[in-house]
């Protein structure tokens, strides 16, 4: 589904990614581990075209995905949650949502201005499968609060309904479980496991948790210092002398 | 199921309470011109003309999240259309709309283009130099726009069968073309296009992985803005019957700049209150204090901007939160309502997707405003 060859990027004399290369196939979730600053999040950045790689391809469905624009990404059904959140503060969470949705509407400005009966009826779709996801994720009691100053792990939960709005095949989660606290983490795995199966979602996830990722994730890639180290099933990977060496330790 | 229909409930309510608001103004608007002095009806015409403007300025800095220190421009722009049109080929004033609309649609495309690399402060010099440099350009296009001199135009004549007096005929029609601006704009804001620009505004990066395309909607928010400032100009020739360019100095920039962020930012009746200020606490400055009108009016600015940091337009929900806040917590569901929530308003909502352990989220310090992601 996802085939990532040779990318590279170069942050002035720091090599940030070094031709690192795996395949995400359809239906698997793919975990990227490393130590901070191994290139996991830019590898993010690449896929959604935040960023352009210096040398490398990255190809999904055998479209080549450094050719699109930035925004034309989640269209192609690719969408992502980000490190330290990336919501609307501003914006309900129903219309976070929403904004999620953006790439499935077509109302332009003019048909917005004049409120034509598409418009309308649009509208009140994206707004009722809007509402079916919070209803799914336990949103639904915050849809009308604005997304600032609502608890973490709650706002992480309205992250993931939003990339979820999209409709995407491929869904990004990075480090999706990060300052949640024990029992959360187990929630959203809990959360994240049903909403692959549901939806039918393939799943790159960066994280350092673990237990998360071993516990989800079908293949794990490691990286460091922008290099993959090593590929492979979870178990096969906790054994891995480099991983371990560069990444996990040794119980003392 | 049954907070569904709840809030459908509340949702028909607040509609319908919307159409009797709606009905309330529109009933209260068509009175005003009988009731009072051609003067003050003159004045009430000028502040919706202004707040045409605002609406227009308010989706480029209120919901768009860019600035402009030049949007007297494009209002002298469609002023100056509307009188050169008047003046040299003597079209009607109804034809005089649609031109002063699209010319400064193209102008604010034109300049959305270099906007979309520019941003905060570098935006502001850029838009204020439009501002500066327009007034003498229109005065060195002499053979057009009639220099320093400026250009006299016929002023809005009521029909016959309407049976109203200038003032009054002038105030509906403006008051008209005002309803229907401020009803495109909030058309605007309420679909997707108003969504994406929103959340453009609070997190780009965010907005363009949601597959928000960022130069389609911060040039076409350039224009629009634009255009509804040169609608504005355009009703102000309509309603002065002259035009000269001392009248759109880089101070009338400023002033509606300031009118917004007083009125309220991002708010959908702050521009009519920001035109209702910008109109007449001048003219309040000037009768308690013959000496110094600009002090007194740059006071009011500070003491409103004191007790309103949300603008006027936020004041009411300001004061009903701190009512509530003073009221006993047994009475905690206004707290909604309220702007600046108190610690306790906050976690009340988590609740968890599995009902398993509450207690653990409800735990989690209040979540600091999201941050935007950092590399």
């Amino acid at each position: 589904m996802l085939a990532v060859d040779g990318i590279t990027v170069r942050f002035g004399g720091i090599t940030a990614l070094d031709g690192v290369a795996f395949t995400v196939e359809p239906g698997s979730a793919v975990g990227l581990i490393g130590p901070n600053g191994a290139g996991k999040t830019t590898l993010f950045n690449c896929l959604t075209r935040r960023c352009t790689p210096d040398g490398g391809e990255v190809r999904f469905e055998d479209e080549d995905l450094l050719a699109l624009p930035p925004h034309a990404v989640a269209g192609r059904g690719i969408a992502r949650t980000f490190q330290n959140l990336g919501l609307f503060p501003r914006l309900t969470v129903r219309e976070n949502v929403m904004v999620g949705a953006h790439s499935r509407g077509r109302t332009g400005h003019l048909a917005a201005a004049l409120r034509l009966p598409r418009v309308r009826r649009e509208e009140r779709e994206l707004r009722d499968q809007a509402d079916h996801l919070l209803r799914r994720l336990g949103l639904a009691e915050v849809a009308d609060h604005p997304a600032s100053g609502l608890p973490f792990g709650t706002l992480k939960r309205v992250e993931l309904a939003r990339a979820l709005a999209a409709r995407p095949r491929l869904l990004l989660l990075d480090e999706p479980v990060n300052g949640l606290s024990h029992g959360e983490v187990g929630q959203f795995a809990d959360l994240v496991r049903s909403v692959r199966q549901d939806f039918d979602l393939t799943l790159v996830v960066v994280e350092h948790h673990m237990g998360f990722v071993m516990g989800l994730c079908d293949k794990v890639v490691c990286l460091d210092f922008g290099r993959k180290i090593a590929e492979g099933s979870p178990e096969h990977i906790q054994r891995d002398p480099a991983v371990v060496e560069a990444y996990l330790g040794v119980a003392a | 199921m049954s907070t569904i229909t709840a809030a459908l409930g509340t949702d028909r309510a607040r509609r319908r309470r919307a159409a009797l608001t709606a009905l309330l103004a529109a009933a209260v608007a068509g009175c005003v011109p009988f009731y009072f002095a051609p003067f003050q009806v003159f004045q009430l015409t000028m502040v919706l003309l202004y707040a045409v403007a605002l609406a227009g300025l308010n989706l480029l800095v209120g919901f768009g999240g860019q600035i402009s220190l030049g949007h007297g421009a494009f209002f002298a722009a469609g002023a100056y259309a509307a009188a050169v049109m008047l003046d040299r080929y003597d079209t009607g004033h109804l034809a005089t709309l649609p031109v002063a609309a699209a010319g400064c649609f193209l102008l604010g495309l034109a300049f959305g283009v270099p906007a979309l690399r520019l941003r905060g402060l570098y935006l502001a010099l850029v838009t204020l130099a439009f501002a500066v440099f327009l007034p003498p350009l229109l005065k060195r296009l002499e053979p057009v726009t009639g220099g320093a001199m400026g250009l006299t135009v016929d002023k809005l004549q009521p029909p016959a069968w309407s049976g109203l007096a200038e003032d009054q005929w002038t105030y509906f029609v403006v008051l008209g073309v005002t309803a229907t601006a401020l009803l495109l704009a909030r058309n605007l804001l309420r679909s997707r296009v108003g969504r994406a620009l929103r959340a453009l505004r609070d997190n780009e990066s965010a907005a363009e992985v949601m597959g928000v395309r960022l130069s389609l909607h911060k040039t076409l928010a350039f224009a629009w803005s634009a255009m509804f400032a040169g609608v504005a100009g355009c009703l102000y020739t309509w309603v002065i019957g002259f035009v000269s360019p001392d009248s759109f100095s880089s101070v009338l920039s400023i002033t509606l700049l300031a009118g917004l962020v007083i009125g309220g930012l991002a708010s959908l009746y702050g521009p009519l209150l920001g035109a209702a200020f910008v109109m007449y606490v001048p003219s309040v400055s000037q009768d308690l204090s013959e000496a110094a009108p600009g002090v007194v009016f740059g006071l009011l600015i500070i003491a409103v901007m004191f007790v309103a940091p949300t603008g006027l337009a936020g004041l009411p929900g300001r004061v009903l939160g701190a009512v509530a806040s003073r009221l006993p917590r047994t009475t905690a569901a206004p707290a909604t309502a309220a702007p600046d929530r108190t610690p306790e308003a906050g976690p009340a909502p988590s609740t968890p997707s599995t009902p398993a352990d509450p207690a653990v989220a409800d735990t989690e310090p209040v979540g600091a405003p999201p941050r935007t992601e950092r590399e």
